[in-house]
């Protein structure tokens, strides 16, 4: 049985300039201690797929269809106690850009408590220990020390670790990692992604993996899911989406990831940008005007799902 | 001659009483007539820094900055724009979004140095002339940056860079804001550019595999040093130092594998007056043996064109 079940999901934003159709009938899965990777350009509505999934979602954001049910429990209709019940506690999150993402004015080691104080039943005098240990967990060398320091005081990486032990403290199922070391070095990027595929795997936690990166995706995920411009175009298992991608836009833009020895000639680039989500007049297939495989019923049919292989999926009228 | 000659240099910024933070520490390096020289390593290892003293936007602390064989080290950032060298280098900055004037349509950007540094006439034709150059249509250079595409601004941010014609670019993560789908345009582009206006670079990345398709030669610095330096190709598939090798081994691939990989752990040492007598890299290197803690090595020459700053590499 699946952890997290998103099916038909629509999402739009109305905002002075129009209405954003910022999702659309997007299906997704995620099992027990499986990694999903999120892929596709900014913009693609990767991360307001996410939101929507804690439902930390803007004011002018309005579901309009579709169901998010997270371990049985029904999230679009949970009121907003039980949600804080789930957020932290069942499902974290880890953002981009750590440094922003934490409060610079509050020691690392508080904010640590913080979190254990609101979601989880830790009596006042084991704070400190259980934060220390928290820190030690994700392998912040001297853990006492970096307890009392300030985010400012801390390097990228290790901010990110100190984000990694907020979010894991209370022993999640589900991780949301949200382009986790976009910013950070290569070097940091290595050392960052195998602590949480360690800490995911010794505790048998779900991972989401948000990334534009898809060489990152292809190394430490299971099952990924390629999105264009709110649509979800392809889902399959890792293994499958690189040895044979179904959707032009997944091929596109695995050509157009940079490899160990290859040329400047040889590097392909997806044409065009993302279709402006404002239009009325969106095409059914919303990456048909930088498709050279478009048909003609790509404008106007109606978006079909097919799949290829068992758990290989692609909405595509004219697949590879 | 080449095009740029960095003798020993150094910057030191004073932090506090007594207390020097070593961001450049006698480097030397040079970039020929056409040549793309790319700079890697991890924040915070001087390459910005490095990157802003050769655009002359900051003096060195000592050492020779030379320019087709005249030392413009000595002069002043300040008074540096109005000397005729500042047409001949130029740079690209690294996120065009937060580059650009956001009141400045992309003609402004584009004429901003032609009106400052160039010859007055016929302005409207040199900035079109360059617009072309970048394939930036016509019909945008009215537009407003948040009128602009991520790749857009990118090409304004490059055509800006070379409205002067300068002979020697300073590229500072020209990709690293864009998404891969427009990042092969963007390289192409400046690959095109190059060969067509024959201009040097100066490119820095974090983009392994970027620096790798783009440059001729790859200097790597760790912590304000040349760690080592080499022909890109080679670098790539023989690294020498123990850095660049956990450097090259931590660039994710497609189909690569994580468990095959040596993370590299801790942290960089204090570059606050560090202990001249330390390798930089003792400490997170897997190789460092007692030597590395008495006597700091070097960099020399182990091949030709090859140079290390290793005691066992």
């Amino acid at each position: 049985m699946s952890l997290l079940e998103v099916r038909d999901l629509s999402l739009e934003f109305r905002t002075r300039s129009g209405t954003v159709h910022a999702l659309e009938h997007v299906n997704l899965e995620v099992a027990k201690g499986e990694t999903l990777g999120i892929v596709g350009e900014s913009g693609s509505g990767k991360s307001v797929l996410c939101f929507a999934m804690l439902r930390i979602l803007d004011a002018a954001a309005r579901i309009t269809s579709g169901s998010i049910a997270f371990a049985g429990m029904d999230m679009l209709r949970a009121s907003e106690s039980s949600l804080q019940q789930v957020r932290g506690r069942e499902i974290s999150m880890i953002f981009q850009n750590p440094r922003t993402a934490l409060n610079p004015i509050r020691r690392v080691g508080r904010q640590i408590e913080d979190v254990l104080a609101t979601h989880s039943a830790t009596l006042r005098d084991q704070l400190k220990p259980k934060a220390i240990e928290a820190l030690a967990k994700v392998r912040i060398p001297d853990p006492e020390r970096r307890y009392r320091a300030y985010p400012f005081e801390l390097s990228g990486g290790q901010c990110q670790r100190v984000m990694i032990a907020l979010a894991l403290a209370c022993d999640p199922q589900l991780l949301i990692a949200d382009e986790p070391t976009t910013g950070l070095d290569v070097t940091t990027q290595a050392a960052i992604m195998q602590l949480v595929s360690d800490l995911a795997r010794e505790r048998g936690m779900a991972t989401i993996l948000i990334t534009h990166d898809l060489a990152l995706a292809s190394e430490y995920c299971d099952r990924i899911v390629v999105m264009h411009a709110g649509h979800m175009v392809e889902a399959a298992p890792t293994e499958a989406l690189f040895r044979a991608p179904a959707h032009p836009y997944t091929a596109r833009l695995i050509a157009s990831t940079p490899a160990p020895g290859q040329s400047i000639a040889t590097l392909a680039s997806v044409p065009g940008n993302l279709p402006d989500l404002r239009r009325v007049d969106l095409p059914s297939c919303r990456f048909q005007e930088r498709c050279e495989r478009a048909l003609p019923e790509c404008v106007t049919g109606t978006l079909p799902t097919s799949i290829a292989d068992p758990g290989h999926l692609v909405r595509c009228f004219n697949p590879l | 001659m080449n095009v740029l000659d960095c003798v020993e240099v150094k910057m030191h910024f004073p932090v506090g009483k007594r207390a020097l933070l070593h961001a450049v520490d006698d480097v030397s390096f040079s970039i020929g007539e056409g040549e793309s020289v790319g700079l890697v390593g991890e924040s915070g290892c001087g390459k910005s820094t490095l990157v802003r003293l050769v655009a002359r936007m900051l003096d060195p602390t000592a050492g020779d900055i030379i320019y087709r064989g005249r030392n413009i080290g000595f002069i002043p950032s300040r008074s540096f724009a109005g000397t005729q060298f500042r047409r001949r280098i130029q740079m690209v900055f690294q996120d065009a979004t937060d580059s650009l004037n956001p009141r400045h349509t992309a003609f402004d950007a584009i004429a901003e140095p032609v009106r400052r540094l160039g010859t007055a006439g016929n302005l409207a034709g040199q900035v079109v002339d360059t617009a072309r150059k970048v394939g930036l249509p016509e019909e945008l250079l009215p537009r407003y940056p948040h009128q602009l595409s991520g790749g857009q601004k990118a090409r304004v941010g490059i055509a800006r860079a070379i409205v002067l014609q300068p002979d020697l670019l300073v590229l500072d993560e020209p990709t690293a804001a864009l998404d891969v789908s427009v990042q092969a345009t963007i390289l192409r582009l400046l690959a095109e550019l190059k060969a067509s206006l024959g201009m040097s670079y100066l490119f820095v990345s974090h983009d392994l595999n970027v620096v790798r398709m783009l440059c001729d030669r790859v200097i790597v610095m760790y912590l304000g040093r040349i760690v080592e330096q080499g022909p890109a190709e080679e670098l790539f598939l023989r690294p020498g130092h123990p850095y660049t090798r956990a450097l090259v081994n931590a660039i994710p691939s497609i189909g690569g594998r994580p468990a095959d990989r040596e993370v590299l752990h801790g942290e960089p040492r204090s570059p606050i007056n560090p202990d001249p007598n330390v390798c930089r890299f003792f400490g997170r290197c897997p190789e460092q043996r007692d030597r590395c803690r008495k006597e700091a090595p070097p960099l020399r020459q182990v091949r030709p064109g090859v140079q290390l700053a290793c005691h066992f590499a």
